[in-house]
């Protein structure tokens, strides 16, 4: 039986480990690769790896951090961040890499998504949405920029394109939920779930095991991603990177399988 | 020495750290010299069927490949598209495989199925040891690894498969022929079950 994937989420800014709070107030967090030795140890599921200024500043990935980051990772190992040509995912995925994921670069060109899905086949191919659900309404509108600009598309029907376009996952990134802990957003992953064939993720909200549990209850077959969740513990977010044990895994994917 | 085919596709490096954390040595082979130093040899793959089997067959060192698997018996082990590669052919591509081990590669297909599941195949999946195999020593009784497929490997058959997985419909995820050994999953990113295979294999 496949399991749901339970996954963390590492923001990388100026080559250090930063947490954010709705996409903004940053905290330092600690040395990458540090953290990604640990979730090794802990064995985690996969890990994802965001370089969050790359596009904003123009800039081309950080091979170098990239590079380092892969070679201590003993689990699939996604990367995103300033991602815009084919070249450059090539670049990358040659560095140990499994899956690349692209962003703002898909809105300009979705083409892009086929191209690199032809290089490196679909499952390399991981396209990230940053979404944010209106106040009013309940429709969800895709950013980018790091959260502050708004694109002109129906997020629930670009998706579907971006799936149709060859994307082998979809990387759902919920921006108002980004730090917040308090539960994933249901509803919404319940309706890009139901409308897409590939294999989807989400991250932000995800405040304890409990609403990992509650989603995985929801969608049985997802990506359930967190950041603050694995890298904060207490009231007062000491940092303290974590996972979930095996035992606590078992409760939490209600299974009683390895 | 294991020899670690490099042509142009798959995640050479992770298998190269997995040797070195294990103090077992290995080297990356894309000229045939190199190959042939070989006692054991890895062909990792990812993407495309066609592309794969385009990169090796342009790589230089298909002859060599074929001698030393079909003709000196060298074990081999084929991962993810490097195990696909090993089929007569693929229904992804129109490229001949390897012909390596008798069998087709086909696409997950949940037609007769309750639900369609998602593709790629993607995450942890236990697998059915179905005999005893030397690649097996020191497994979990129902061990688990990462997949990331949606096309798997039908053996013509049946004793070439030596472990299935289950995704919607049973496949054959680790077929063996004599010295020629395919893995559908990514052992190499498969923590402590993934190092136990790669390590047995070296142990061969």
């Amino acid at each position: 039986m496949l399991n749901a994937r339970i996954i963390p989420v590492l923001l990388v800014r100026n080559k250090g480990l930063v947490k954010t709070l709705k996409f903004k107030d940053e905290k330092y967090v600690g040395d990458p690769i540090n953290a990604v030795k640990i979730f090794n140890e802990m064995e985690s599921d996969e890990l994802v790896l965001l370089d969050i200024d790359a596009s904003a500043e123009n800039r081309e990935p950080d091979y170098k951090l990239i590079e380092n980051i892969a070679s201590e990772c003993r689990m699939p190992l996604c990367y995103g961040g300033g991602i815009k040509t084919v070249q450059q995912a090539e670049k990358i995925l040659q560095l140990g890499v499994e899956k690349v994921s692209i962003s703002s670069a898909v809105y300009e060109r979705p083409e892009i998504i086929s191209e690199l899905a032809e290089r490196v086949g679909r499952q390399s191919v991981v396209v990230c949405l940053d979404i944010k659900k209106r106040l009013l309404g309940g429709k969800v509108d895709c950013y980018t920029l790091n959260g502050t600009l708004k694109r002109k598309v129906d997020s629930l029907e670009f998706a579907k394109k971006v799936e149709e376009y060859g994307a082998g996952e979809l990387f759902l990134n919920f921006i108002d939920c980004d730090g917040v802990m308090k539960g994933y957003d249901l509803n919404t992953i319940r309706k890009f779930n139901e409308a897409l064939s590939i294999p989807i993720t989400a991250v932000g909200g995800a405040g304890s095991h409990d609403d990992i549990y509650k989603l995985i209850a929801q969608e049985k077959l997802i990506g359930a991603a967190a950041g603050s969740l694995f890298v904060f513990k207490g009231k007062y977010r000491a940092v303290l990177i974590n996972y979930p044990t095996r035992a606590q895994k078992k409760l939490i994917l209600n299974t009683e399988q390895n | 020495m294991i020899a670690i085919v490099d042509y142009g596709l798959g995640n050479i490096k992770a298998f190269s750290n997995v040797y070195k954390k294990l103090n077992i040595e290995c080297i990356f082979a894309d000229k045939p010299e190199q190959l042939k130093r070989a006692s054991k040899i890895i062909l990792p793959g990812v993407g495309a069927f066609d592309y794969a089997m385009e990169m090796l067959n342009r790589s230089g060192l298909r002859e060599t490949l074929d001698d030393m698997v079909l003709n000196e018996h060298i074990p081999v082990v084929g991962i993810c598209v490097g195990m696909q590669m090993m089929a007569n052919s693929s229904d992804e591509g129109q490229l001949d495989g390897l012909g390596w081990i008798q069998g087709t590669v086909k696409k997950f297909d949940f037609s007769n199925n309750d639900q369609t599941l998602p593709l790629p195949h993607m995450g942890w999946n236990n697998i059915s040891l179905d005999t005893h195999d030397p690649l097996f020593t020191g497994l979990e009784t129902t061990p688990r690894f990462y997949y990331l497929h949606s096309y798997y490997f039908e053996c013509e058959n049946e004793i070439n498969s030596i472990a299935t997985a289950n995704y919607g419909n049973k496949f054959s995820c680790i077929v063996k022929d004599g010295n020629i050994y395919g893995i559908q999953c990514h052992p190499e990113k498969s923590h402590h079950n993934g190092a136990t295979i790669l390590k047995n294999f070296s142990e061969l």
